[in-house]
């Protein structure tokens, strides 16, 4: 296995996710995460050398809206679905900016 | 003898764009509005959502590129940058890192009697966050998504600066060319233009950075420049101390004039950018840059010697009145309507700007109209008001923008100049003040004002003071 | 009459002939729904009262002369991550346990301008992540050839709900083969549209750059009619193209004389299961005997099409499943210290395992320090495999591949080992990489008596063709029911 994924990097990614592993959870995606990337690394038998990375598949472009405001008060929708609201805000724990 | 060290400063200045509706999506941004009410699926990251991009930030983001001497970006792409936030309702921010929208660029700026050149890196657009109020109530926070997905441009200058003044001309630089663009309002105070201080110090004459710190939440240019100096001052003790500075964003408290680091173990600062793929490419032919320069107006350095040229104003006077477009604007409209450029310009740089100052206002807050201006002009011009009554009338002009003619007519503020009537209260006036009369005609020119006074006042200041000076002269002979 | 058993264009005829009213085509649909549901759990929500009183509306706008479409009145189920305003939309995960969207996904509007009549939402795996709807968190779905086995995934609510005749068609999303594969699992006929063709507006994303939604029934007519149906140039999707035509059912012509179809070597080799293979090559036979040009080629990249994949899918996935926070909408978890502490308590206990998988690993290779050795390296992989489609397009009309390299697995057998349920996707994949049209259509079953599909790549735009040789080869065999959707009632 060419891959060793640390305790340190589950623990860092699990930051980044925003995601709590338990344990056996941990064991479980440190071997899976091994797994993934060693089979991910056989990308590296193909030469790409000068290949330019595709992100869309067809050459579309400029697609714009115009400047016009089409809106109306979304408060009522955009609320619907709030876990906790007050104030026509969403509550959430305290943030410090 | 102590060290000398040279400060080391690099500007990311963002600007929230006067565009009518949100970068992604048709919801309005204006200012205020109770929460949450300027909110649709994309700009409060519903799933399902998908964004569109508004072509004016495209345009308004090229015209500032343009004005500051950007390389325009022919193919640029937006990137999705990744942390997570309350405010930052998809816990990314559509933002462009890879291929920007402008680079490498320049403006100049003057300080004291040096002009130097601060170099622009890269402008990107973005979407701005929403708004985070903290509930003293309950310990908690409410977020408010009305101003998430109000576009921005980001503006980072390379570390270029290297003290208060320069980094607070750059400012001003910056934010005359945006305004001028009407691209911007950039308000300080209400966010719409924000800046964050990079920031290092090194013993002067070395040639290496050293450890940069960023500094957030600076709401006007002296709390910029008080930041500055305070953390100046932190990194050189440090370095005195033989501590090293450490590579950190932080928040300045302008209340407590001092800074504290921003990070915590849960905001790892690793964005993990990559393309959006929910928005396509934006190509920009030469054609559509060409478009955007021929819109581009006469910028403030080019106004203020046409300025002097053209209507013969004092480089002083031209300075102020081009400061702001809005200001530059009402004064040739006013111009071109009465045709008096020193006589708008005295209104502008005198009245005006007291009245600005008084009601801590800023040129762009003007809200009276060139008419009405150039109205009140003729009115003084043609002696229908005197002087201190058109500066009554003015201060309503400039509170309500009324129209001059109605109020001094409602008012019944014209001048006078019915001789019957003024006969009448001078000779009142010389019944009245015998003392005063004898003096005069004994030869102190002087009693002829306190006389002049009486006669002002009795006719409640509507009288044309040139009249009645000549009258009395004639009286008394 | 056995409505259950009509496919949805019959139905709508016989509903426009006023043979079939609209609310007995929808009661035909909730009693099969009622009789077979408790055995293959297709739905993991049925609207049976909003179906029936927006079944007495469409039978008004049928009789007032405005829905004169195909589709006019005939029920349909939608896969989970489509967003329906006010009804459930879960994406099958705990997170969304009580979202109601606030809008329609563009597709299902385009359904019901068409008269469409929405009897529920299908199960699905978790967020789509998965081949055998057995990562959803309301518990897995079976299929209708045997419940022992899976339906396939993503979409395999939907393809049950329709080989159990629960509803005539249904709505799936297809990312990695997820249409495809569970079509070929379910013998139904399912098509994954190319890329642009159909809005994503409304639907929950996964790997935005893959994501299509596309049709799933029994037969071709049906499926080519709904493609007309939902696509269209939608200005609130960016990455929606304006097509120069949407007339899909014109190629609903049996007919492939001069037909050039290529058969990549590598997709038919030991891979690939016997009982799967001799079926495919069988219909390929048939094919040639209509007239088809059949022709062996070299398909090189396809081993590389699952890594890049399992790269740019989860990157994404990562990023568009951050919006799951308990912010907004959905789970919350009931006790946290502080923001961080409840966003990392609601995810965990909100996404299941496979979904936490990919999120782990897309946020690990957008990481600093990988992003050009993993992500950039799959772009560029994905550019390769998309020139390796061109050049065979310049040669061939169609290719023809498996759906999937066996039939439907055992529950319960394949979700151990990743790798493993990752290479049952190497037939479906490099299509959403290139971004091409695919369709798979029923052509035998194995011993187990469980159905084998064949897949019909076309060019991107190209639907036509496929829709062609599909409808060509169904005009040689009838349609097979499962028993479940056969007994009497």
């Amino acid at each position: 296995m060419a891959n060793k994924i640390s305790d340190e990097t589950i623990e860092y990614v699990g930051i980044l996710a925003k995601l709590e592993l338990s344990g056996q959870e941990k064991e479980d995606a440190k071997a899976d995460m091994e797994k993934m990337l060693d089979y991910i690394d056989t990308l590296n038998e193909l030469d790409t050398e000068g290949i330019e990375p595709m992100s869309h598949v067809f050459p579309v472009h400029n697609v714009f809206r115009e400047d016009v405001v089409a809106n109306g008060d979304g408060s009522a929708d955009t609320l619907a679905n709030a876990p906790l609201q007050k104030d026509q805000s969403f509550k959430v724990p305290k943030t410090i900016g | 003898m102590a060290k000398q060290y040279e400060t080391v400063i690099g500007l990311e200045v963002h600007v929230e764009l006067a565009t009518k509706t949100k970068i992604f999506c048709s919801c309005s941004t204006e200012f205020g509005g109770a929460p949450n009410t300027h909110t649709c699926p994309v700009c409060t990251g519903m799933p399902g959502s998908l964004p569109v991009l508004n072509k004016q930030v495209v345009e308004y983001a090229m015209a500032i590129g343009l004005a500051t001497n950007c390389d325009i970006t022919k193919v640029c792409k937006f990137d999705r940058k990744n942390y997570f936030y309350p405010d930052n309702p998809q816990n990314y921010q559509i933002s462009q890192l890879y291929l920007p929208i402008a680079r490498n660029g320049y403006v100049e700026i003057e300080v004291g009697d040096t002009r130097k050149k601060v170099r622009i890196h890269e402008m990107h657009m973005e979407e701005d966050a929403g708004k985070l109020i903290h509930d003293e109530w309950d310990d908690t926070s409410l977020v408010d998504y009305n101003r998430s997905g109000v576009p921005l441009v980001e503006i980072v200058s390379e570390p270029d600066m290297r003290s208060a003044d320069e980094v607070i001309a750059y400012l001003e630089k910056l934010r005359t060319i945006i305004q001028y663009l009407g691209a911007s309002d950039c308000k300080l105070q209400e966010g719409s233009m924000r800046a964050d201080v990079n920031l290092s110090v090194r013993e002067a004459g070395t040639k290496e950075f050293g450890t940069r710190t960023e500094m957030k939440n600076l709401n006007s240019f002296k709390a910029i420049a008080r930041a500055i100096e305070g953390e100046r001052e932190r990194q050189i003790e440090l370095i005195e101390a033989g501590k090293a500075v450490v590579q950190e964003t932080r928040r300045w408290d302008d209340n407590k004039e001092s800074s504290h680091a921003m990070r915590s173990k849960e905001d790892a600062q690793d964005y993990r950018y990559f393309p959006e793929p929910d928005l396509v490419p934006i190509v920009i032919s030469d054609e559509w840059i060409e478009k955007i320069r021929s819109r581009q107006p006469e910028f403030r350095d080019e106004k203020l010697q046409r300025y002097k040229k053209e209507f013969d104003i004092p480089q002083y006077d031209a300075e102020i009145i081009t400061e702001s477009k809005h200001m530059a604007d009402i004064f040739e409209k006013t111009t071109a309507i009465c045709g008096k450029p020193k006589k708008v310009s005295n209104w502008l740089m005198v009245e005006t700007m007291r009245l600005l100052k008084e009601q801590g206002m800023e040129p762009e807050d003007i809200r009276f109209s060139p008419e009405n201006l150039a109205k009140l002009i003729e009115l003084t011009e043609a002696g229908t008001v005197n002087s201190s009554v058109a500066k009554e009338v003015f201060e309503q002009i400039f509170a309500k923008d009324v129209d001059p003619d109605q109020y001094v007519e409602e008012h019944g503020l014209k001048t006078v100049n019915d001789e019957g009537a003024l006969e009448a209260v001078l000779e009142k006036v010389i019944a009245d003040n015998p003392q005063a009369v004898a003096d005069y005609r004994g030869g102190k020119e002087k009693a002829l004002g306190a006389l002049v006074g009486q006669t002002m006042k009795a006719m409640k200041g509507k009288a044309n003071p040139g009249m009645v000076n000549q009258k009395l002269k004639e009286m008394l002979k | 009459m056995d409505i259950t058993s009509l496919t949805a264009v019959e139905l709508g005829k016989k509903i426009k002939a006023k043979e079939i009213s609209v609310v007995d085509a929808v009661k035909a649909s909730i009693a099969q729904i009622e009789k077979v549901e408790k055995d293959v759990h297709s739905f993991v929500t049925i609207d049976k009262e909003g179906a029936l009183k927006r079944a007495e509306e469409v039978q008004k706008q049928i009789d007032a002369g405005i829905l004169t479409g195909p589709l006019a009145g005939v029920p349909v189920a939608i896969k989970d991550n489509m967003c329906t305003r006010d009804m459930l939309t879960t994406c099958s995960s705990r997170i969304l346990e009580n979202f109601r969207p606030t809008f329609t996904s563009e597709a299902v509007l385009n359904l019901e301008k068409a008269g469409a009549v929405i009897i529920g939402k299908t199960n699905m795996d978790e967020f789509a992540m998965g081949s055998t709807t057995e990562t959803s968190y309301y518990g897995a779905t079976k299929n209708p050839w045997n419940l022992n086995h899976v339906p396939g995934g993503s979409s395999g609510g939907s393809c049950a709900a329709v080989a159990a005749e629960e509803c005539p068609y249904a709505l799936g999303s297809d990312t990695g083969g997820s249409i495809r594969q569970p079509s070929s699992f379910c013998g139904v006929v399912g098509i994954k549209p190319t890329y642009g063709t159909v809005s994503r507006y409304g639907l929950v994303a996964y790997g935005s750059s893959l994501d299509q939604i596309g049709p799933i029934a029994k037969d071709v007519t049906d499926c080519a009619t709904i493609l007309e149906a939902i696509a269209s140039y939608d200005l609130k999707d960016s990455t929606s193209i304006a097509r120069e035509t949407y007339g899909f059912t014109s190629a609903l012509k049996s007919d492939v004389k001069g037909m050039r179809i290529g058969i990549p070597r590598s997709y038919f080799g030991d891979g690939l299961d016997a009982e799967v293979r001799e079926p495919i090559l069988n219909a390929v036979k048939v094919l040639e005997e209509k007239g088809a040009i059949v022709e062996e080629f070299d398909l090189n990249l396809v081993k590389y099409a699952i890594p890049a994949y399992y790269v740019i899918a989860s990157a994404e996935a990562s990023s568009n499943l951050a919006r799951f926070d308990g912010v907004k909408y959905g789970y919350r978890t009931e006790e946290y210290e502080g923001l961080h502490n409840m966003y990392k308590k609601t995810r965990s206990e909100g996404f299941g395992p496979e979904v936490k998988r990919r999120i782990m690993l897309g946020s690990f290779v957008l990481s600093s320090g990988y992003y050009d050795a993993y992500y950039l390296k799959a772009l560029r992989t994905k550019a390769l495999i998309k020139q390796e489609f061109d050049r065979a397009f310049e040669k061939y009309d169609v290719i023809i591949a498996p759906a999937a390299p066996t039939t439907a697995p055992e529950i319960g057998k394949s979700l151990s080992d990743p790798i493993k349920m990752y290479l049952g996707d190497i037939y479906t994949i490099s299509v959403n990489l290139a971004g091409l049209p695919g369709i798979t259509i029923p052509v035998g079953k194995d011993t187990k008596g469980l159905p084998v599909g064949m897949q019909i790549i076309g060019n991107c735009f190209e639907e036509n063709k496929i829709i062609r040789a599909a409808y060509t080869f169904e005009q040689t065999k009838t349609y097979e029911r499962p028993e479940i959707a056969k007994e009497a009632r």
